[in-house]
């Protein structure tokens, strides 16, 4: 497994390729279908928060406080990134992302921009929330959490070898397209 | 149609002979048991995949080839449903629609039922069984209870039978999502109305879903119906376990057919290629009219969460059903 700790260089994102193990490391963003719009529309991330060669990953956790205030995720799976395909790229451009968390892949534009602006597309195991809650150590913050709702917040948190695979990489190459060219070709075999 | 008017309609309505009361048993519910009994199926539910599920998906880690990427995601599902279990946490973050089946008797209360349940699911969400899932369709907004217009869903149906089953599905977006339905004939996947146009057209669904659904997948699939009962049934497959055969000769087959061919295509775990694409097909058929012809299509993914109960008459739990 390839340790990948945030801050993500150009250097390193671009050393990535599809069927690479990684385990990252540092602060993730969570960011899914109302932060991609809010973002694309023109909308400003919190003062203080910075995607710059960061990670934002499609989640929407379950997060439960205790009675002295403090969060806890309880569970935090990957959810479906394709939704996100009309603004991803240029959110990477706009933001400077160096790696999208997600499940099922994205599309063309997704693809183009992590080639032009060196990002990757790490691929967490759907359903998988369990695993993942456990390499989140700590929420560091919380944004958005009255106007969006607690899945479509921004979450802040500190993650320790989270484990994903890259599945779409800077080279143009992309695991999802090569799967379904394979397995459609299949099918018309037997239909 | 005003108030008025609906309600002359209903008086209109014919007489239905008395009920003999002597023969009926009295449902009694205690508040307090039945609200700790669905609170109980939901955190279950949530927490714990049912046992044919756990099998086929250990059996599909068993059979997918070594050292790939498809095995390594088994494996951590696989970690993952022992995880869930053992902390009493959701297996998945998407704690999904809430769907629930009840069987009941004629004389059954639905509509404390239906009361009791909503504060079960509120009192679920508070304890983080489920996830705040439930938003305004017009204004965005979350209030964090999980309970509104559709949420839950309740299916009644009566039954001869004194017992109260409760059944309950708690399916994620993801999988939702991936669901189709087939208006048949299909030019486009040269599908005719029959059964080789209908398997041409649930292969479709499983190229299509792939990635996207968290597979291995279950489907669940009604031939017939009309738009909105083609899905309800499609869903009502899910009731059933991965073993069960179906009662009928041609639907089994097909069910195999799919089974076997969705495994042949090499889109695997999570869409990463492999062996495992489908864990399960279930599939039924309903009268249709003569000028339609549809074939719906439900996705279930991996993290198949299904559960019942049967109830006592107090509304305690007299034993699970999965």
């Amino acid at each position: 497994m390839i340790p990948l700790t945030v801050p993500i260089t150009e250097e390193e994102i671009r050393s990535l390729k599809v069927g690479d193990a990684v385990g990252i490391s540092g602060v993730l963003f969570t960011g899914r279908d109302v932060v991609h719009k809010y973002l694309h529309d023109g909308g400003a991330l919190p003062p203080g928060v910075s995607f710059k060669s960061g990670i934002i990953y499609h989640c929407g956790p379950v997060v439960i406080q205790d009675e002295q205030g403090n969060w806890k995720v309880t569970a935090a799976g990957p959810t479906t990134s394709i939704r996100e395909e009309p603004y991803q790229g240029e959110i990477i451009r706009e933001f400077g992302l160096r790696g999208v968390i997600g499940k099922g892949g994205m599309g063309d534009r997704t693809l183009a921009a992590c080639k032009e602006h060196g990002c990757a597309y790490l691929h967490a195991i759907g359903g998988a929330a369990q695993v993942l809650a456990e390499c989140i150590k700590a929420v560091r913050n919380v944004y958005f959490l009255k106007e969006f709702g607690s899945p479509e917040a921004i979450w802040e948190l500190e993650v320790e070898n989270f484990p994903a695979v890259v599945t779409m990489d800077c080279h143009g190459n992309s695991l999802h397209k090569e799967v379904f060219a394979a397995s459609q070709a299949e099918l018309a075999k037997h239909v | 149609m005003n108030q008025s008017q609906r309600s002359k309609d209903v008086r209109s309505l014919p007489r239905l002979p008395p009920v003999d009361t002597e023969s009926l048993t009295t449902y009694d519910f205690k508040m307090q048991s039945l609200r700790a009994s669905l609170l109980e199926l939901v955190r279950r539910t949530s927490a714990e995949i049912p046992d044919d599920v756990q099998k086929a998906i250990l059996d599909s880690l068993e059979n997918e080839k070594k050292g790939t990427i498809a095995e390594s995601a088994l494996k951590i599902i696989e970690r993952n449903i022992e995880m869930a279990k053992q902390k009493s946490q959701p297996i998945c973050q998407d704690t999904g629609s809430i769907i629930l089946y009840v069987d009941c008797p004629a004389t059954f209360d639905q509509i404390t039922f239906e009361e009791i349940t909503r504060e079960a699911v509120r009192e679920a969400t508070k304890k983080g069984h489920l996830r705040q899932n439930s938003v305004d369709s017009l204004t965005g907004l979350n209030d964090g209870t999980n309970v509104g217009p559709g949420s839950p869903t309740i299916h009644f149906h009566q039954h001869r039978s004194p017992e109260i089953h409760v059944r309950l599905i708690l399916k994620g977006g993801g999988c939702e999502n991936v669901g189709a339905q087939y208006s048949l004939p299909n030019e486009k996947l040269k599908a005719d109305r029959d059964l080789k146009g209908c398997r041409k057209v649930i292969l479709d669904a499983v190229l299509q879903a792939q990635g996207k659904g968290c597979g291995p997948g279950i489907l669940g699939v009604c031939i017939g119906g009309d738009r909105a009962t083609g899905y309800e049934f499609s869903k009502q497959q899910f009731l059933r376990t991965l073993p069960d055969r179906n009662p009928s000769h041609e639907l089994d087959q097909l069910e195999h057919d799919i089974f076997k061919t969705a495994n042949e295509l090499g889109i695997g775990p999570m869409g990463f290629g492999g062996k495992t694409t489908l864990l399960g097909v279930k599939i039924c058929a309903a009268n249709r009219l003569p000028a339609s012809f549809f074939v719906s299509v439900s996705y279930m993914c991996w993290a198949y969460r299904r559960q019942g109960v049967v109830l006592k008459p107090t509304g305690e739990i007299d034993k699970w059903m999965y």
